[in-house]
């Protein structure tokens, strides 16, 4: 599993459709005959059919350019054999190819005595050895031995191309893979050839480091071991791994990896293609956190405060029966509504589910909310048609980012839409307070004053009526964009653009577009990997398991459950809130560290601080968690089992391959251990079982398992499609068994009316539900889209900037800071000006500077960046050296500051 | 070439002779221009095309791809669309577009224009290579004149319908420039690869990917006589399918090297090397060994070739080509292994890198040839180069099948394998097989002392 060409399960066309045309073909391959799509290139369909042609330079995820000539066959086109590469020729009528003729196994030794010739073999030394493709077809289509007795080519022995990447240039075969990868799918072209003939090399331009969010996969794709990777060199061999397939949360895209292991230490992740999600690609963050899992930070027992203030070692035992107790005293004290949830977006879908059942199902409570408040209200998230990752990729669509720029925060769909724009002609509009990472690949970039995000989609779906400027943004600018969003499908990248600026407006341009707009669907860019998943799961205030409201589902979880909350809930923001008025006894962190997530530090610190007990369940002890009275160290990634929920509501796998540190648990035996201190029994027993409950109890995920185990379960399942609901199984009403499930119930075209305009529904109108007796008569999936209240901000005073705070792929996070290799790459904070505005305040580049808000101040290093635009000010979240979010407030639509010199 | 030969018009090496030749000045007192007059006063450029087909108009480049069919292949009605002329002459012992751009720049200027006229192309890309600093200034300095007299740039020659600017690009110093993608490339700013073929043909996807002709100086150079004089008159010339006039230089081993103009398809081997007005003999009155008919990509011919016809069938059937028309000389005191791993050398440098078998394999030939004449080779090492050029080039057959994208990788195979077929004895000798037999006369081509002392 070292390459992604190997991974593949099923490329019967590639990634740019070749192939995907409707004339068939037939083709001679080793005196077979084979049908092929006309345009298909003889190497996949030699491949499809159980002959493996040798290659190094081809990828199917990469335009072929022939140049290693390793899968030069002979092809025979009606003018007589002759030798031809493979993964250039386009299968035509009539073709007989032979790939093994005398002719071409002669060019083939050919070839690879070539490569060989200027190879080091030091295979012995070489962290590609044992899983090598060079080695593996030396071995299979190699000549045996060498003829050359020169002395071979010599380089500087590895050379760091980048933090993370070492390029040993005596073993690179000059496939152009990682340059082509550099170029053409990231789009970071820093790594070239240089020089010529026999000293082609690939190396970085002077000065300039191959600093790209996607080296990693160079690493993965290198076909020799010319680059490796700083965190795994010479830390195993390939044949002492231990492997397991599962999915990576470091952010919601949900990219299927590979964990390899070895004496219980997850040494490496690797990309597995799976052509819904990350076709082979991981960003480097998600690469490279796997540190983070074995790092000496992990808490490996319970801390509980003792009577001197100070967090001290303690039995799971006394740790539980401290926090049931004090769960117990607020519950006697205040009802079910002192206890408050904060966190569980970092959790399996299991957890999620144990942890609302307890909170919920048997205390009763709905403060729950798996957001940080830096996301977006829960009805918008789960209340708007959901498409997915193909959806927005789709050609021939729009795409409408208002949300984080994906290229910091969703990394991997950042490359799934550059690979749309660039070659299926999809259109992006981005809506941004500042240019983007994105902004190179959008048609149109509106840079709309903060706050007034809701003015310029207004504009947008009535561009007519537009004659100045709206939000800051011209009217040509408008019309241009409004075109394209009128005339072609739209999907909507829809997450927080701005933590700086209110959610409120954003999901209320939202639903704008989502009411005036015929052929709209949205993809929630919620950064934390589970987040869509514990949303579904009723971790947010108002919902329960499966995306039903309390109305719709009360009947239903009340024969389930205990209990059912009364009203709804508080969500983060309203939690903290309460906490800091005393309003909260029992505040419990899921994985969760407010202090520096939350937007408004101010809140959260009075909020934690204002908790009368504050239990945390976690692996690292972050800032927030050493405010914590109870701390239960949680078992993480790669230690647990269980299914997790990307941003699409794409339903995966987790997989356990290393045991966890210490005395550490699943985050879900302790609300079950909670609950049984508390006198009730959650009923639930392993993941297994969790997951068969979630399966029976919650709508949106009835059939998950049947579907999860079918064949191509493994690549993920759909929870977020009207289609699943009522054990319906997506596959039955779609026609073509090939086609992707419930495929056509994502066509923007045929969306449902009942999503889009949801309301109480009757149950046994939806079909599937009386046909079989084996579907649960549970409430339809389903969450009303509100009419947001929009506060329209204030003017922006003369001496004032407004601010916009973005995250960063590096930050403060946890998973970075713990994993050595990545921590060194966050930038310390640094506020960003557009040029022009530092004469305007007085302030020379470099400077330190303080900026003050209404809230609060930091003192800050300044850059001039023209991709601020005037009277806006930027800075990144959650950074050494000047938090953003001691400046929010989290009451206001927008956040104003000064910036003067200290 | 007796002196009795029918007269052969001058069309490219008119103003070669004069001192300022070079200059707009004698230019237009010798004819310049006019071909561009008559083509902008009295013909369509579908008649200028029409009438460059009639002419069957060779590309002189190597290729010898008909010009006014690759006009034709640009596809009517995109614009914009350019003309690149390629004066990256590279090959080895070929330097006649530089004689060109040296001793009479006007006449690729209008040559140009007139191709620009006839394609519809406003911009002309003038590429020439780097190491040519004379030819650089004399065009800047032509094209300086042409603008200032209003032979280029805005309506030009008082035609309003006509403007064309040109643009010059000094090379960076690569022989793989010389193929038209990789030229291509490198005029966008790019390394120098060759681009893959398809969908990159130049006339359909080319400069900026927008239709483009790649011309080469030469071929231009003929335009302004094809057009004043008429296509067919320009036909009535050579014979066979090799028409008009050619420029082939004369390098190596004769007394008289240089860059002349012969009636195309006519003249033969024996008259370039030994006629008075030509070659004028081996030096020494030495026997002749080997020549290259083509430039140094083409195989080697010999003394039984010297009565050939330089016409471009005759010579591939003789398993060679005419190529860019360079003709070197080797005579009998060459060491042919010494030849062969000059010659591979410079492929093996110029190689692009992007193909493993040209790649690895030039430069390996060219290692091995060095240790054969360091004294380390070994008598394996014989078929092992045949075997090596196989793997390059399968059969080792002309014309040339190739295991790579380009014929940069064959052109490493020709002179090494027509070297060891044919001079064998030799590499055995340096490999211990016994003597080195090659009289030594004086100085061969290369630099190095002869052969002779490298005996083991």
């Amino acid at each position: 599993m070292t390459d992604t060409a190997d991974t593949a399960r099923e490329a019967p066309t590639g990634p740019s459709g070749r192939g995907s045309g409707e004339h068939v073909v037939t083709v001679t391959i080793d005196d077979r005959a084979i049908t092929a799509a006309k345009g298909e290139l003889v190497i996949d369909v030699a491949e499809r059919n159980g002959v493996y042609i040798p290659r190094f330079c081809y990828h199917p995820r990469m335009r072929p350019v022939g140049m290693c000539r390793m899968c030069i066959v002979d092809i025979d086109t009606g003018r007589g054999p002759a030798l031809q590469p493979a993964c250039m020729i386009e299968c035509s009528d009539g073709m007989i190819v032979s790939t093994g003729s005398p002719a071409t196994r002669k060019a083939q030794e050919g070839v690879l005595e070539f490569l060989l010739v200027n190879h080091p073999l030091d295979c012995p030394v070489c962290d590609k050895g044992g899983e090598c493709p060079l080695q593996d077809q030396t071995m299979s289509h190699g000549p045996g031995e060498s003829r050359f007795v020169e002395e071979k080519r010599h380089f500087e022995k590895p050379i760091p191309v980048s933090d993370l990447v070492m390029l040993d240039r005596e073993r690179c075969i000059l496939c152009d893979r990682c340059t082509r990868f550099a170029s053409e799918v990231a789009g970071d072209p820093l790594i070239s050839f240089i020089d010529r003939g026999n000293d082609t090399q690939v190396n970085t331009f002077p000065g300039e480091p191959f600093s790209s969010y996607f080296s990693g996969n160079t690493v993965q794709i290198c076909p020799v071991g010319a680059l490796t990777a700083t965190p795994y060199r010479f830390k195993a061999r390939p044949w002492d791994l231990d492997e397991v397939e599962s999915t990576c949360t470091s952010c919601s895209v949900g990219c299927r990896v590979v964990i390899q292991s070895s004496r219980n230490q997850v040494l490496r992740y690797l990309g597995v293609d799976v052509d819904a999600v990350n076709w082979g690609c991981l960003c480097d963050k998600g690469r490279f956190d796997f540190e983070a899992v074995d790092s000496s930070e992990r808490l490996g027992g319970p801390l509980v405060r003792d009577e001197g203030l100070l967090l001290k070692s303690a039995t799971w035992n006394d740790a539980l029966g401290r926090a049931a107790a004090s769960i117990k005293d607020g519950l006697e004290r205040s009802g079910p509504d002192g206890l408050a949830v904060l966190g569980g977006a970092r959790l399996t879908n299991e957890d999620a589910y144990a942890w609302v059942k307890l909170v919920k199902g048997v205390i009763g409570s709905d403060n729950i909310d798996a957001q940080l408040g830096d996301g977006l209200p829960a009805e918008a998230v789960l209340g708007l048609p959901a498409a997915t990752i193909d959806d927005a990729c789709r050609p021939g669509g729009t795409v409408l980012v208002l949300g984080p720029d994906p290229k910091e925060e969703l990394p991997v769909l950042f490359l799934r839409l550059r690979h749309a724009v660039l070659n299926d002609g999809v259109k992006i509009v981005e809506l941004a307070s500042t240019a983007t990472g994105t902004t190179p690949l959008a048609a149109h970039s509106l840079r709309y004053h903060p706050g007034h995000a809701l003015h310029l989609m207004r504009a947008l779906l009535a561009p007519t009526e537009a004659e100045d400027e709206v939000a800051g943004v011209a009217p040509e600018a408008i019309a241009a964009a409004a075109s394209l969003l009128a005339e072609r499908p739209v999907t909507v990248v829809l997450g927080r653009p701005n933590q700086a600026e209110g959610a409120r407006s954003i999901a209320a341009a939202a639903k704008l577009i989502n009411d005036a707009h015929p052929r709209v669907r949205f993809l929630s860019a919620l950064r934390r990997g589970n987040v869509r998943g514990a949303l579904e799961l009723g971790m947010t205030p108002g919902v329960l398991p499966g995306r039903v409201t309390f109305r719709d589902g009360r009947d239903w979880f009340a024969g389930h459950w205990p209990t059912v909350p009364e009203t709804k809930g508080l969500d983060a923001t309203g939690i903290l809130r309460a906490a800091s008025e005393g309003r909260i006894d029992t505040l419990v962190l899921l994985g969760a560290d407010p202090l520096a997530d939350f937007p408004d530090r101010d809140l959260a610190e009075r909020g934690v601080a204002g908790a009368r007990t504050v239990i945390a369940c976690d692996q690292f002890l972050t800032e927030s968690v050493r405010q914590a009275d109870v701390v239960l160290p949680a078992a993480g990634y790669a230690e647990v089992d269980g299914t997790t929920t990307n941003l699409e509501g794409r339903v995966s796998t987790l997989a356990r391959i290393v045991t966890a540190p210490g005395t550490s648990q699943p985050t879900w035996t302790v609300a079950a251990d909670l609950a049984f201190r508390l006198g009730a029994d959650l009923g639930l027993e392993s993941t297994e079982q969790i997951g068969r409950e979630i399966d029976a109890v919650a709508p949106a995920f009835a059939g998950l398992l049947h579907d999860l185990a079918a064949p191509g379960g493994e690549d993920g399942v759909l929870v977020s499609l009207p289609a699943r609901r009522n054990g319906e199984t997506p596959d039955e009403p779609v026609e073509d068994p090939s086609a992707e499930p419930a495929a056509a119930a994502t066509d923007p075209g045929d969306a449902d009316p009942e999503t889009t305009e949801p309301g109480p529904t009757e149950p046994g109108a939806v079909p599937g539900a009386t046909e079989s007796e084996a579907s649960p008569a549970g409430p339809r999936p389903g969450i009303p889209v509100p009419d947001w209240r929009v506060i329209d901000p204030p003017l922006l005073d003369a001496y004032s900037l407004r601010l916009v705070v973005t995250r960063r792929l590096y930050d403060r996070g946890t998973l970075v800071q713990h994993s050595p290799s990545l921590a060194g790459l966050a930038e310390p904070a640094t506020l960003r000006l557009n040029p022009q505005d530092f004469d305007r305040l007085g302030i020379v580049s470099g400077d330190d500077v303080r900026v003050t808000s209404s809230r609060g101040h930091v003192t800050v290093s300044t850059r001039p960046d023209a991709a601020v635009p005037r009277g806006v000010a930027a800075l990144d979240a959650n950074k050494a050296g000047g938090r953003a979010n001691v400046l929010i407030d989290a009451n206001t639509p927008v956040t104003d500051i000064r910036v003067e010199r200290p | 070439m007796s002196d009795g030969a029918k007269h052969v018009p001058s069309i490219l090496s008119t103003r070669w002779d004069l001192a300022d030749g070079h200059t707009l000045g004698r230019y237009l007192e010798t004819g310049g221009y006019e071909g561009l007059r008559r083509a902008l006063s009295a013909m369509t450029p579908d008649e200028v095309t029409e009438e460059v087909k009639a002419a069957s108009l060779l590309g002189r480049g190597g290729a010898g791809f008909p010009a006014g069919v690759k006009w034709g292949f640009v596809p009517p009605g995109v614009f914009p669309r350019y003309l690149v002329v390629n004066g990256d002459e590279s090959e080895p012992g070929t330097y006649k577009d530089r004689v060109i751009m040296e001793r009479d720049p006007h006449l690729l200027i209008e040559g140009a224009l007139i191709a620009a006229y006839a394609i519809g192309a406003a911009q002309v890309f003038l590429y020439v290579r780097g190491e040519m600093a004379l030819a650089q200034e004399r065009i800047a300095q032509a094209l300086n004149e042409a603008y200032d007299a209003g032979y280029v740039g805005q309506s030009i020659m008082g035609n309003e319908d006509f403007s064309v600017d040109v643009i010059l690009h000094w090379g960076a110093g690569a022989y793989i420039v010389g193929e038209e993608t990789a030229l291509i490339e490198s005029l966008e700013g790019y390394r120098g690869f060759p681009r893959l073929k398809p969908p990159y043909f130049p006339a359909a996807k080319g400069l900026y990917m927008q239709p483009t002709v790649v011309n080469n100086v030469e071929t231009l150079a003929d335009l302004p006589w094809i057009v004043s004089e008429g296509g067919a008159a320009f036909a009535a010339l050579g014979a066979e399918k090799s028409l008009g006039t050619r420029l082939f230089t004369v390098s190596g081993h004769v007394n008289r090297p240089g860059v002349y103009e012969v009636e195309f398809g006519t003249t033969t081997f024996r008259d370039m090397l030994y006629g008075e007005r030509y070659g004028d003999g081996i030096r020494h009155d030495n026997r002749l060994k080997a020549f290259i008919p083509g430039g140094a990509s083409a195989p080697w011919l010999f003394e039984e070739h010297l009565d050939l016809p330089l016409e471009t069938g005759a010579v591939g059937a003789a398993g060679s080509m005419l190529g860019s028309g360079a003709i070197v000389v080797m005579d009998d005191t060459t060491d042919a292994v010494k030849a062969a791993w000059r010659v591979v050398r410079f492929f093996a440098r110029e190689s692009c890198g992007k193909c493993t078998p040209c790649r690895e394999g030039a430069t390996w030939l060219e290692r091995i040839l060095r240790r054969m004449l360091d004294g380390y080779g070994r008598p394996s090492d014989v078929d092992k180069l045949l075997d090596i050029c196989d793997n390059i080039s399968p059969q080792i057959t002309w014309p040339p099948k190739q295991t790579t994208i380009c014929p940069l990788g064959p052109s490493a195979v020709s002179p090494i394998a027509s070297a060891v077929m044919r001079f064998r004895d030799e590499f055995f000798a340096y490999c211990g097989g016994g003597e080195i037999t090659v009289p030594v006369h004086g100085k061969a081509y290369l630099s190095t002392p002869p052969a002779v002392g490298a005996s083991q």
